[in-house]
């Protein structure tokens, strides 16, 4: 465990003691101690957060495998664009991460401070198109479980202020670390300013986010491709075979029915089989899925899954910030990087879980 | 602590392996009456384990006083702290208990087996659990909130729950279940006894789960037959008919009427009769026989304003009978509270 | 918790003169225990708020049991209503379990004692170690909340689809577990990463005491458990306020996914209960019988057997619940794997008294009740393995004495036998000797005539969770009340015992019991860096030359 200390250090764990420098902890004996410590700990906390995972995987697993075709079907309101782009973000994200620890080693501060800004970045682009995905569907009534009110054969697009409600503590934020930085300017603090740009930048990327997801949900709408099935082309379908479909009938179907009985009254409806929607390999019909229970459990486990992975992504960029703060302080070394190491550890897992959020709910078919 | 032989059975015998102190010939000190097949094989595993465990307890126990008295710290004595490690003592009580278990495994494992394995040839009975009533229902269509059993029949319990969780248990037949909501679970025994017993609920499902007992009642095959008939018989007078088709013909579940029923879906039956009520599609309708039989058998013809989901009620069109119709009118027309209680 | 202590000078032989100061006096002031980084003070106030939440939940325990002196069938005798003594049992069990029962041990004795017994001088991530103790607070307020507020009634399991209708907080009391839930993971982190990189040079794995191997699986369990009851608490939480449908019937959901989810943490969690009082009775039986223990490496592969197969039979509390047969026989059969190892464990504590100089001393009396009563708790285990048998005793009391026996009767019992074991070393304060034996026993007898009752009473078919029951049931259930009245008297002697001796206590030598680990080689009450000098590591078990000295009224080490 010290074999690799070969530095002033050495001298620190013996009876002297307690002239330990500031970035080792007292209790420590050296500092190779202090990182093994550190980067156990992240691993544990990693397993954790796996494990904490890994109940939600197992919840996808058990009703993936019990309605699957409730999933091939609403997996395509999702738009695989957007998801294919933020796989790409956080994919770049954990490369400047790495680049940042390897940074923190060489005492690179310039860099390390804009590599970290960078993930920063990254971290904002990738929730400003989560905001317009969420923002999206909630537009089209797709929420969660009981409050699930969609007709996904015809989905109507309501834009009820979501994309702007959810862009308001952003807009905030952005504003507070643009007077910051004024404020850092104003001083004539190097310091301030090396912290407030890149959470400047960072904030600015929220935004890019927003305006790459909303042309690109946009642009999906205009083309209405046939290949995609995602709810706006279906929306633009849909006009084409209005007649076809008893709006009053369905309607109060699903108004009058309470969730309990909900089940069985759809099924002895006996719905019409809507081909310009529905592909052909999939047998159910639109109406048994288009059901609290059913597309809206889908969605309760889309909602879960990305929602905790974007607290994730939130309390990473959190502590990026801690980072961004010490290094402006010039805090790292070669023999104090532990910080930028075990953050690094965490930037990856966040990646990884992505990684396999994105095709087992935006890639099924 | 000890209750009265209600009734005297050659079918128990005397157990040589439970201890017999405090307890009359009837039941064990251990366990209630044994009233199922079940019953004597889980009874005797459970006692091979108490005399299994006893066996363990007791030198354990023994060895522990011993030791605490004779290397107790007293002038003048001192231990010998050599002994840390004797591998034939410790592979012996690692593996001798390892056998003991194993057996104890293989019993359990195959009296669950011969409880779960269902006979083919069952008398069926649909148990419905809800927040705080047992209710079953047999073959011929009789429902009843006790259980009747056929002596000596293997009976299938088909249970569901229409609310939480709720289990079914008799401890005379050593029978549980759970009853579980949006499944179907399976449980049969076959009783050996006749007499009442106690059915709990022993999954805690709210206020009132204590009280979520009834009986099982177990009868020879001409009483039985003679109940479920009895159960599934119309009541002769036409009010109290209309009242028991309302309890059995699922109209208890949405319809308020007197002091029963769901506030919930349908509109309450009580003080309408004979008044003008006001419709969905506008207008009014007399409420009377004519409207009440309509609504019956098309629901949607004339929903009353507030209720226009009337297609959630199902038409009874050729489940019910003219006179049944009539029964129920009566009954209706018997309901002249005027208010709805509060809720 | 600011009991004022006067330095303790204790000249040692093994230290050099003038550290008077204490990690009690080293600093004062509210915001120097609020703020502390020190191990000790934060396992004293873990210590402060477990007892308190045990006070709690044992006066819920007493109401329960005063609530069934009568049958209730007749609802004017009832003390309370039954939405009441819902509430009551529900809080009692969750506060027992969270508050109590899964923190007792490992963070408070487990966080003063790990480093000291390790020879370091804290743990290794002391900031997180605060901030597990301020989860744990956070957590508590939840719970007090929903004590207060309208009445959580969904008992402690939270099963699915009654905690989604319930009228209770279950938000806040999820929320609650969800928060204690971290605070326990992170206690573990904290001490698996200490053990693995900070022991010193020369203490090696099978060098370790006892108690620290205990401590060392429990932490994997924590750390590996815990997480999954992190999110079944959020997912049920979500599924209060988005109505998510994953365990609603209602919304195509599954109830016995829930069961699931909830089981295989909260079995494990029994495990994170019962695995440190293993390691306490081990460390109390070797030190009162001043002799090695039986068996070291056994136990200590026990331990982390116990722990390996805990995870692998969280099935076994849902036998009536529906599941496949073939799922059930599995579990049924892993059920009886942890029977061994824990039959291993109590074999080598009696082997350890063997030819030993036994002293019946008031810790030494709590571990021999420990294995009288632990041996019970277990042997009854047996039946509700046994698959056949467990169908009749499911959900009855049986299964309620059952669990009393291996969490009160275990782990309660060890926790106090531990901690008038290490009093002296926290406080620096001797407490009543005979004092303490009296108490040891009443909780013995109390106990017994508590939950040897309820045995027969769940054979004999009394369902668990009744705010009322049928008549023939009422003498079993005044005598369970009679001895709970009695338990908690005896409680209360132990209670008082510990306070008198803060105030009148003799001063506490260094090692008033003869222990061989490196926590009696520390000054008492330990100075704030623990060890000034890096202690010299030998065998935890080794008794051969520690004297008793008569001058001090302890012991110390022959050089």
């Amino acid at each position: 465990m010290t074999t690799t200390v070969a530095h002033d250090t050495s001298a620190n764990h013996q009876v002297e003691g307690h002239e330990h420098p500031s970035w080792l902890a007292h209790h420590f004996d050296d500092e190779q101690q202090q990182f093994d410590a550190g980067k156990m700990g992240m691993w544990l906390f990693l397993v954790t957060e796996v494990l904490f995972f890994s109940g939600m995987f197992c919840a996808y697993a058990l009703y993936r495998n019990r309605n699957p075709e409730v999933f091939e079907f609403c997996s395509r309101f999702l738009n695989e664009k957007l998801g294919a782009i933020n796989t790409g973000v956080l994919l770049f994200s954990s490369l400047t991460m790495a680049w940042a620890v390897r940074s923190s080693q060489l005492r690179e501060t310039k860099t390390l401070i804009g590599m970290l800004g960078a993930t920063l970045g990254c971290a904002a682009i990738f929730l400003g198109v989560k905001a317009v995905e969420y923002s999206h569907k909630w537009g089209l009534g797709l929420f969660p479980g009981k409050f699930f009110q969609s007709q996904l054969e015809h989905p109507v697009h309501t834009d009820n202020n979501y994309l702007w409600n959810l862009s308001i503590v952003p807009m905030i934020l952005l504003v507070c670390f643009a007077l910051y930085y004024a404020y850092g300017v104003i001083i004539a603090s190097k310091f301030h300013q090396r912290v407030a740009g890149p959470l400047v930048i960072a904030a600015l990327c929220f935004f890019g986010g927003v305006g790459l997801g909303t042309f690109l949900e946009s642009e999906e709408h205009e083309e209405g491709s046939p290949v995609t099935h995602n709810a706006t082309g279906e929306h633009a379908a849909h006009a084409d075979h209005d007649h076809e479909h008893d709006h009053a009938q369905e309607h109060a179907v699903a108004e009058s029915v309470k969730p309990a009985i909900n089940f069985v009254a759809v099924d002895s409806t006996g719905m019409h089989d809507d081909v310009a929607v529905t592909p052909a390999e999939l047998v159910t019909p639109v109406s048994a899925v288009n059901q609290k229970g059913m597309a809206g459990l889908f969605f309760s486990i889309y909602y879960c899954m990305t929602g905790v992975h974007a607290v994730h992504i939130l309390g990473g960029m959190a502590v990026l910030t801690w980072l961004i703060v010490k290094a402006a302080r010039f805090e790292f070394h070669s023999k104090y990087f532990g910080p930028v190491d075990n953050v690094g550890l965490y930037w990856h897992l966040v990646d990884f879980i992505w990684i396999f959020l994105f095709p087992l709910l935006y890639l099924i078919t | 602590m000890r209750r009265n032989p209600t009734m005297m059975n050659p079918s128990i015998q005397f157990n040589p392996m439970t201890p017999t102190f405090l307890a009359d010939v009837n039941e064990t000190f251990w366990f209630p009456k044994q009233a199922s097949t079940f019953a004597p094989k889980i009874d005797f595993l459970y006692d091979a384990i108490v005399w299994i465990s006893v066996l363990f307890f007791i030198p354990i126990v023994i060895a522990m006083i011993y030791f605490m008295v004779k290397y107790r710290q007293r002038p003048g004595y001192k231990g010998s702290p050599e002994a840390l490690h004797n591998t034939v003592l410790e592979v012996t009580w690692s593996v001798v208990p390892t056998f003991i278990v194993v057996w104890i495994f293989w019993e359990g494992m195959v009296g669950y087996l011969d409880m779960m394995r269902l006979p083919v040839d069952t008398e069926d009975v649909k148990v419905t659990a809800k927040k705080w009533v047992w209710s079953f229902k047999y073959k011929n269509g009789a429902e009843s909130d006790k259980l009747y059993l056929q002596l000596g029949r293997d009976s299938k319990m088909i249970m569901r729950s229409d609310d939480v969780l709720h289990s079914f248990f008799i401890p005379a037949f050593r029978a549980k279940r759970d009853v579980v909501p949006g499944r179907y679970n399976y449980m049969w025994f076959q009783p050996t006894v006749e007499g009442t017993f106690d059915l709990f609920c022993t999954e805690y499902c709210g206020d009132n789960h204590s009280g979520m007992i009834t009986k099982a009642i177990v009868l020879n095959s001409e009483d039985y037959e003679k109940t479920l008939t009895e159960l599934a018989k119309e009541p002769e007078d036409i009010v109290a008919r209309g009242k028991w088709l309302y309890e059995r013909k699922a109209c208890k579940g949405c319809h308020y009427a007197g002091a029963e029923g769901a506030q919930g879906p349908g509109p309450s039956y009580n003080g309408s009769w004979g008044k003008s009520v006001p419709l969905a599609a506008g207008g009014e309708a007399t409420f009377d026989e004519n409207y009440v039989s309509e609504s019956i058998l098309n629901p949607i013809a004339k929903a009353r304003k507030g209720y226009e989901n009337a297609s959630a009620m199902p038409s009874y069109k050729g489940q019910l009978k003219e006179d049944q119709i009539e029964a129920l009118c009566a009954f209706i027309k018997s309901l002249q509270t005027a208010e709805l209680p509060k809720k | 918790m600011s009991v004022v202590t006067k330095p303790v000078t204790m000249p040692a032989p093994s230290f050099e003169a003038g550290t008077e100061d204490n990690y009690l006096t080293h600093t004062t002031g509210f915001l120097s225990w609020a703020l502390t980084l020190d191990h000790k003070r934060i396992g004293l106030m873990y210590l402060a708020g477990v007892m308190a939440s045990f006070a709690g939940g044992g006066v819920l325990a007493l109401l329960i049991r005063l609530h069934l002196w009568n049958p209730n069938i007749d609802k004017t005798q009832a003390l309370f209503s039954n939405q009441v003594y819902n509430q009551i049992f529900t809080l009692h069990g969750a506060i027992m379990v969270f508050l109590f029962i899964i923190p007792s041990i490992p963070a408070a004795l487990g966080n003063f004692l790990l480093p000291i017994m390790l020879g370091t001088k804290d743990v290794a991530f002391p900031r997180l170690n605060l901030g597990s103790f301020y989860l744990w607070i956070c957590g508590a307020a939840f719970f007090l909340f929903s004590l207060f507020a309208t009445g959580l009634d969904t008992g402690w399991t939270f099963y699915t689809p009654y905690s989604i209708e319930s009228r209770g907080p279950v938000v806040a009391a999820t929320m609650g577990v969800f928060v204690l839930g971290f605070s326990s993971i992170f206690t573990g982190l904290n001490f698996i990463v200490t053990i693995n990189t900070m022991r010193p040079p020369g203490m090696t794995w099978f060098r370790m005491p006892l108690f620290l191997w205990a401590t060392y699986a429990t932490a994997i369990i924590q750390v590996l458990a815990t997480p999954v009851l992190g999110i079944t608490v959020l997912l049920l939480a979500a599924e209060r306020v988005l109505g998510i449908g994953i365990f609603d019937p209602k919304l195509n959901g599954d109830p016995v996914t829930f069961q699931h989810f909830f089981w295989f943490y909260s079995h494990p969690a029994v495990y994170i209960m019962i695995l440190p009082a293993m390691g306490i009775i081990s460390e109390l039986m070797s030190v009162h019988s001043h002799k090695g223990i039986f068996g070291y490496r056994m136990i200590a592969y026990s331990s982390v057997a116990i722990a390996l197969f805990g995870f692998l039979v969280w099935g076994h509390h849902m036998f009536t619940s529906g599941m496949a047969d073939v799922t059930t026989i599995v579990f049924s059969a892993l059920t009886f794997t942890v029977s061994i190892p824990s039959a291993i464990k109590v074999f080598n504590w009696i082997g350890t008294m063997y030819q030993g100089t036994v002293s019946l001393n008031t810790p030494m009396l709590y571990a021999l009740a420990f294995i009288f009563l632990f041996t019970i708790g277990g042997l009854t285990g047996l039946f509700l393995g046994a698959l056949s048998v467990d169908l009749h005793l499911h959900d009855t009391y049986f299964v309620v004495a059952h669990f009393h026996y291996v969490m009160m009767g275990g782990t309660l019992v060890a926790f106090l036998g531990g901690l008038f074991h290490w009093w002296p070393k926290m406080t620096g304060k001797m407490f009543n000797d005979f004092a303490g034996i009296v108490s040891a026993a009443i909780v013995f007898v109390g106990f017994n005539l508590t939950f040897l009752p309820q045995f027969v009473l769940g054979t004999r078919g009394m369902p668990r969770r009744y705010a009322s029951y049928v008549e023939e049931f009422q003498d079993l259930h005044r005598l369970s009340t009679i001895g709970a009245m009695m338990l908690g008297a005896g409680l209360l002697v132990a209670g008082l015992t510990l306070l008198h001796s803060l105030f009148y206590g003799k001063k506490a030598p260094m090692n008033p019991w003869g222990g061989a680990t490196l926590e009696w080689e520390c000054q008492t009450p330990p100075p704030h860096d623990n060890f000034s000098t890096p202690p010299t590591v030998g065998d935890p078990y080794d008794f051969s030359n520690i004297e008793y000295d008569p001058k001090t009224g302890g012991y110390f080490k022959k050089k």
